[in-house]
């Protein structure tokens, strides 16, 4: 028998491959949920791996809140017309314009609330009964208990008293009429190694993610990019700092870190030496220790 | 560098979340907002030092009862290895949790606290190891330090152990002694056992062999999708997508599509841009097949050589997950790797008495209960036996009033 190198990375990249096939065998209308991170990246190349040379299973789904960072639609755009996969785009700024959600107000005023009544009304549209997502366990306790099947009922609530028992490495995917199952091939990753995967398989990033020269200011000790989409005043000092981005979020929630990582390497040895972890540079998540279990239960990714 | 994913069973009394929590945090794995959440929160040891234990603890109703009730899973890595650890619960009514969380571990981890020696949820949590079939067993003696690091007080405790492991045939069980609170033996080696001259548990758990599972000669891959591009340049491509459950398939070898039994011989195995000459056991791969056969989702790739059982009755270990009781009278599907079809709990063979070992006939089957079953199933199963092949000799039952996970399965015998 031969003996063969199956690393570590091979075998989370084997298992996402394997769920991700399972969704596209168990399903009928399955959706890739695609927010431009380096996560929903990282599923894009998996579900190529999968499906290739085949077209993939299902769309990919954007929910834009419309306060983008401009380089993550530019790169968004490209990856699309470079795979020649469909992509459909939830707006937060319709739902705000019909009246299904108000926009907040104030100085810590951020969209990221608001995505999750798009994200359930364009599951509802399209039918989705699966939505693939690139949240891993690492990043949040809350997360560190939720199932790789994650059933949702028809308001988009995740009960976490009321999880299935996940064994070996079968997937239960039957659901009820308006239920849907949020699905994370990644669950088993953690920050540094979708880092490695990315420079493994030489995957192109947006250019935030890398060091670039950009006006900031300092909000609630984090650095926050200025834009016309955070709310400022007078007191807010406007300073161009050398940053990256760890995580992309709408840019009114998602915090930038002094790097001078240009390049993955930089990136990967400045992880490894980090003591603040990735999501500690989401506003969204400061609220309270229960923060991210409130907002799952909620509907949200 | 591999990935050793390994499960813990014991209950808060014995220290189980803060001896996750030292390896976590004696491995620099707990990062600084975290560490700044953990700080700032209200628990505290009673010496004013950080409560471990809330590092594992996820859900709002655990923080506030101090209680694991759910399996959370983290991770951590050291220069040799990357760990997935499954925390579950040890109460005797989360033993569904335990389960689960066992049945994709390949190492486990029992507690035994040090003052208490080895006691009923000890039996408990020795047997769901032997059920589910994990390979090595790491017994940690924790709490050392509430008895003087005293050795007669350990030895006395494994010996006690050693009768239990033979009982439940446990090959490869290996003994620590530990405390999780101050750190003895968990990443370092303590100072005030010289009499131990083992490792530490983090030692251990870098250097113990995972690959076990991988030198088995049954090669396996369940279909899951059907490639074809349907397009003008590939319109005759038409490959089996699956992930190969356990041996290896090479080119030309021969294999056996089942159900239908239909042979044939591997052409060609892609990879997205590669092709190679071998799927291994984990591989996720499209494999072509030389001969037109008819092959969908649920059919089963093995070779020729050493097929599968192949039978619709099926004597099973069931672990009953779901607070309503098995019915016998009804059908529940079976979903064994990709293949679901219809079944029935035909006959209660026993129940076992988790926390003595003892057998009894029961008539019934509740939440927690395990015990042995046959299984009639619609469609005939390929499967493997559970102690040959875990990933080929498990199954999940789901309810189709409720649609939920209500029963684990591992498969004992094929039922003539």
């Amino acid at each position: 028998m031969s003996t063969y190198n199956f690393d570590y990375l091979d075998e989370l990249e084997a298992e996402a491959i394997h769920i991700l096939r399972e969704v596209a065998g168990q399903f009928e209308k399955p959706a890739l949920l695609f927010s431009g991170g380096k996560d929903s990246i990282t599923l894009v190349r998996l579900a190529e791996k999968a499906f290739r040379p085949g077209k993939f299973p299902f769309p990919l789904v954007h929910i834009d809140t419309g306060h983008n960072f401009e380089e993550t639609i530019t790169y968004r755009d490209q990856m699309i017309e470079r795979i020649g996969e469909k992509l459909i785009v939830g707006s937060v700024q319709e739902s705000i314009d019909q009246g299904k959600v108000v926009e907040q107000t104030g100085k810590n005023a951020s969209r990221n609330a608001l995505q999750t009544v798009t994200l359930l009304d364009t599951i509802a549209k399209y039918g989705f009964d699966a939505c693939i997502g690139g949240a891993r366990r690492d990043e949040e306790k809350a997360r560190a208990k939720e199932r790789i099947f994650s059933v949702r009922d028809e308001f988009g609530q995740w009960d976490p008293k009321r999880q299935r028992p996940e064994l070996w490495n079968i997937y239960n995917g039957k659901i009820h009429k308006g239920e849907n199952i949020r699905v994370f091939p990644i669950s088993n990753w953690t920050e540094l190694d979708v880092w490695n995967y990315i420079r493994r398989e030489k995957i192109d990033l947006p250019s935030i993610y890398f060091s670039h020269e950009r006006d900031c200011i300092t909000r609630n000790g984090q650095l926050m990019a200025a834009s016309p989409f955070l709310n400022m005043d007078d007191e807010d000092v406007v300073e161009r700092k050398q940053v990256r981005f760890r995580t992309v979020g709408d840019m009114s929630c998602t915090a930038a870190v002094e790097s001078d990582a240009f390049l993955i390497d930089d990136i990967i040895s400045e992880i490894s030496a980090s003591k603040i972890s990735e999501r500690g540079a989401r506003m969204d998540d400061k609220v309270s220790e229960a923060a991210m279990e409130d907002r799952k239960k909620g509907g949200y990714f | 560098m591999n990935i050793l994913k390994f499960f813990t069973a014991g209950s808060v009394d014995d220290g189980k979340s803060t001896l996750i929590g030292r390896l976590l945090y004696d491995t620099d794995s707990i990062l600084a907002d975290q560490l700044e959440a953990l700080q700032s929160s209200n628990r505290k040891n009673d010496d004013g030092s950080i409560d471990l234990a809330i590092l594992t603890d996820g859900l709002r109703a655990e923080r506030e009862q101090g209680i694991t009730i759910d399996v959370a899973y983290k991770y951590f890595q050291t220069e040799k290895r990357k760990f997935i650890i499954a925390d579950t619960p040890g109460h005797i009514q989360y033993t569904r949790n335990m389960v689960t969380g066992a049945s994709t571990a390949n190492l486990a981890i029992i507690l035994i606290d040090a003052r208490n020696g080895v006691v009923e949820q000890t039996i408990r949590h020795s047997y769901i190891v032997s059920l589910l079939g994990i390979k090595h067993v790491v017994v940690c003696i924790n709490k050392m330090d509430m008895v003087d690091y005293s050795e007669t007080v350990y030895s006395s405790i494994i010996e006690k152990y050693k009768i239990l492991a033979q009982q439940l045939k446990l090959a490869d069980v290996t003994y620590i002694p530990v405390s999780a609170l101050k750190g003895d033996n968990v990443v370092q080696a303590s100072e005030n056992m010289d009499w131990y001259e083992g490792e530490s548990l983090l030692h251990f758990l870098e250097k113990v062999d995972t690959d076990s599972l991988d030198k088995s000669q049954l090669a396996r891959m369940p279909v899951q999708w059907v490639v074809r591009p349907q397009t003008d340049e590939l319109h005759d491509y038409r490959g089996y997508a699956g992930r190969v459950l356990s041996g290896t398939f090479n080119l030309n070898d021969k294999v056996t599509v089942l159900p239908s039994g239909a042979s044939s011989t591997v052409e060609k195995i892609d990879f997205f841009d590669q092709t190679l000459d071998a799927a291994h056991a984990g591989q996720s791969v499209i494999i072509h097949l030389k001969d037109d056969v008819d092959i969908s989702r649920g059919d089963t790739i093995v070779n020729a050589s050493a097929l599968p059982q192949e039978t619709k009755l099926i004597e099973a270990d069931l672990c009953w997950m779901d607070t309503r009781a098995l019915d016998t009278s009804i059908m529940y599907n079976i979903q064994h790797n990709s293949k679901i079809t219809k079944c029935k709990i035909s006959e209660i063979l026993h129940k076992v008495d988790i926390n003595t070992l003892e057998k009894h006939a029961a008539d019934e089957f509740k939440l927690n209960d395990i015990g042995r079953v046959i299984v009639k199933t619609a469609d005939a199963l390929a499967f493997d036996l559970y102690d040959d092949n875990r990933a080929n000799g498990s199954a999940i039952l789901v309810d189709s009033r409720t649609n939920l996970t209500v029963g684990a399965l591992m498969f004992r015998a094929a039922v003539e």
